[in-house]
C-alpha cells in the first residue's frame, strides 16, 4: 500500500458539520479494506479530536496518514490550548459550557477514549498557543 | 430482527432514514452522553436517547448502530432528520419512556 495523506479542516462551533471529517475518514479506510476492529478504533478516536476541536478550539485541522504499518490521526488547533493536560485526561473533568453539555458533550470523556483507542497516544498543549495530538493505529500483519 | 420489523411490531413512528431500516437490530444502548455512546456503544444496537441535534446521526453512523428511538414523543429537529435521510440512520419516535421502549425490544429476544 502507498502511503496516503489526507487534510481536513475543522471549524469551531459548527456544530452542523461536525461528525463529517471523521465520517469522511472512516469512509476512506473502510474503501481501502481496513480491518472493522481498526476501523472502529479510528472512527472513535477521531470522532472526539473532531468535537474537542469545534467545542473547545478557535478551529483546526484533522490530518490522516496511512503507512504500511501504521494509521495516524494529527489533530491540530490554534488555540486556546489547555492548561493542565494531566486533568484534562481524567475521565469526568470537562471546561465544556452548560450549552454544550446540554447537547450531551462534554462528559469529559474526550482525550480517554482517544487514548484507549490508541496504540501510541501523544498530547501536547500550551495555553495561548494550541493543542497537538498525535494518536496512532497498527495495521495487522498482511493489511 | 430487522430494524424495520421491530419498528413495524412497537408501533414507533419512523421519522427519517427509511434506508436504513434494512438493518440488523441486534442490541441496546441507552445513553444521552455522546462520548460515553462512543466509547460504549456497539455496531447493531438501538440507540434511545433524548438528544436530537444532528450529530446523533454522525454518531449513529460512525459506530454503525442499527437506528435511533427518541422515547416520549420527543420532537426532532429538521437539519437532523434531513442527515438521517443522507446517512441512512433510520430515526424512530416512540410515545414510551427509554425503559419501555428497552422492555419491549427485550420481549422480541433482543437481550
Amino acid at each position: 500500500m502507498e502511503d496516503i495523506k489526507y487534510v481536513f479542516e475543522v471549524e469551531k462551533d459548527d456544530f452542523v458539520r461536525a461528525g463529517e471529517t471523521s465520517s469522511k475518514i472512516k469512509k476512506t479506510l473502510r474503501e481501502l479494506g481496513i480491518d472493522s476492529s481498526i476501523i472502529r478504533k479510528i472512527s472513535i478516536a477521531t470522532y472526539e479530536a473532531e468535537m474537542n476541536i469545534v467545542i473547545h478550539s478557535l478551529g483546526g485541522q484533522i490530518v490522516l496518514e496511512i503507512t504500511p504499518g501504521t494509521i495516524k490521526i494529527t489533530a491540530s488547533d490554534r488555540g486556546p490550548g489547555i492548561a493542565d493536560v494531566e486533568l484534562a485526561m481524567k475521565e469526568g473533568y470537562s471546561t465544556a459550557s452548560d450549552r454544550v453539555r446540554e447537547m450531551g458533550f462534554g462528559a469529559g470523556m474526550g482525550l480517554p477514549n482517544m487514548k484507549k483507542c490508541s496504540d501510541r497516544f501523544c498530547v501536547t498543549s500550551s495555553e495561548g498557543k494550541g493543542t497537538y495530538i498525535v494518536i496512532e493505529v497498527d495495521l495487522k500483519a498482511g493489511e | 430482527m430487522l430494524v424495520k420489523d421491530a419498528g413495524e411490531k412497537m408501533g414507533l413512528k419512523l421519522l427519517a432514514g427509511k434506508t436504513g431500516t434494512d438493518r440488523e437490530l441486534t442490541g441496546v444502548y441507552i445513553c444521552d452522553l455522546l462520548s460515553w455512546v462512543m466509547a460504549h456503544g456497539n455496531k447493531g444496537d438501538a440507540w434511545i436517547t433524548v438528544q436530537t441535534h444532528s450529530n446523533i446521526i454522525a454518531v449513529a453512523a460512525l459506530l454503525e448502530l442499527s437506528c435511533i428511538i427518541v422515547p416520549e414523543e420527543v420532537e426532532v429537529e429538521e437539519d437532523t432528520l434531513q442527515k438521517a435521510e443522507d446517512e441512512g440512520v433510520a430515526v424512530y419516535q416512540s410515545s414510551i419512556s427509554a425503559y419501555g421502549i428497552a422492555k419491549e425490544l427485550y420481549k422480541m429476544g433482543i437481550e
